[in-house]
């Protein structure tokens, strides 16, 4: 039951400190799991972020669940992931409460009308990221724009988007990995 | 039943968001589309606030969503729908663990995964532009080529866009800040 709590709560301090989520609680979850808990060790660490990027669903929420799996079988898993949405849904909901109230005044709509220009200009600076990151061959070129098109262009669900583009991937994937991991070996 | 469809919507995004929070948005707007309680307009600020505040971007944006589409209830109702995929699929893979992450079934779907993922993000980025830069519906209603483009807009657009690319380590939240005290002294 002790180690229960203490897991709730520091993925719960964890999901307090993480702005911006996934890529922001690597440094957090070093701090508390490796070096005040000593849990795990920093290479572990690094595997089940890597593990949880590859997992589908929300990567903070995978990885609190890796590790609190580890560490206490599946009641583990399911307390440290509840630990990590805590904070989210209090805070968020106690905004979305007050925020509502404000946004008919004029100042505050002309405020979000400037925010939502930064928001656009932060996506886009994080698709270049993610762009260099995912898309490596034409075969991916090829994935990004046809979903691209299909989503502005036409109101199929993402869900099919996505599965359709998991088993081209799943179907083609080893051929082009192969291919490139050639090209490199010349190179 | 308002709550039953915040879940079960929330229960896919979760399933299918490939790629970190902002792969939630796409799915928002196709939610937007097929259901009344989410008034699309509001997503922009939704992922404002989400990035202003602590926690994974994707359970905050379900927060929000389920608080305004069914009050408390709704947001509590919404954010577990939203980690239950995750929870239940790590719990799975955490039993055969060991050759998961090396699995060449894995690789090659997530290879294919990422990039269309991307594709969805970057046709919400489109969309948000459509919303702040590009005002396309103040053209059709005046007709004047002019309005196309919010000028103002576009400026504050083009310098956030610069600095960002140039100075990573300032915060979001900066940005936003920035942005929104600008909006209120240009009124936007």
């Amino acid at each position: 039951m002790k180690i229960l709590l203490e897991l709730y709560w520091v993925f719960f301090k964890v999901g307090m400190f993480a702005f911006g989520g996934g890529y922001t609680m690597l440094p957090l979850l070093q701090k508390e799991i490796v070096e005040k808990k000593k849990w795990l060790t920093s290479e572990e660490i690094i595997d089940y972020y890597t593990l949880s990027q590859c997992s589908p669903g929300i990567i903070a929420v995978n990885v609190s669940t890796y590790i609190g799996f580890k560490k206490k079988r599946y009641l583990g898993g399911i307390v440290s992931a509840l630990g990590v949405a805590t904070p989210s849904i209090i805070i968020i909901t106690v905004i979305a409460a007050v925020i509502t109230n404000f946004l008919h005044i004029k100042e505050v709509s002309y405020a979000f009308a400037g925010i939502r220009v930064a928001v656009a200009a932060l996506v886009i600076v994080t698709i270049v990221d993610m762009y260099k990151k995912s898309v490596v061959d034409w075969l991916c070129i090829i994935l990004y724009i046809t979903s691209f098109l299909l989503s502005v262009l036409t109101s199929i669900s993402p869900v099919f988007i996505v599965l359709g583009a998991g088993i081209t991937g799943l179907v083609l994937g080893t051929r082009m990995r192969e291919r490139k991991g050639d090209k490199n070996d010349i190179s | 039943m308002i709550y039953l469809e915040l879940f079960w919507e929330f229960f896919k995004t979760g399933l299918f968001s490939v790629g970190g929070g902002l792969a939630t948005i796409p799915f928002l707007y196709d939610i937007g589309r097929r259901y009344d309680w989410l008034d699309t307009s509001i997503i922009p600020d939704m992922i404002a606030i989400s990035e202003s505040t602590p926690g994974p971007i994707g359970i905050n944006m379900a927060t929000y969503t389920g608080y305004t589409a069914a009050g408390i209830l709704g947001a509590l109702i919404a954010s577990i729908g939203v980690i239950l995929p995750s929870v239940i699929i790590v719990l799975l893979i955490s039993r055969f663990l060991v050759s998961f992450s090396q699995d060449k079934r894995v690789l090659n779907t997530m290879y294919g995964l990422r990039p269309a993922s991307l594709g969805l993000i970057s046709a919400a980025a489109f969309t948000l532009l459509n919303v702040s830069v590009i005002t396309y519906d103040a053209f059709v209603e005046s007709g004047n080529i002019l309005d196309i483009i919010n000028i103002k807009a576009l400026v504050l657009f083009v310098c956030l866009l610069v600095i960002r690319l140039f100075f990573r380590k300032i915060h979001p939240i900066l940005f936003i800040v920035f942005a929104g005290v600008i909006g209120v002294i240009f009124k936007f």
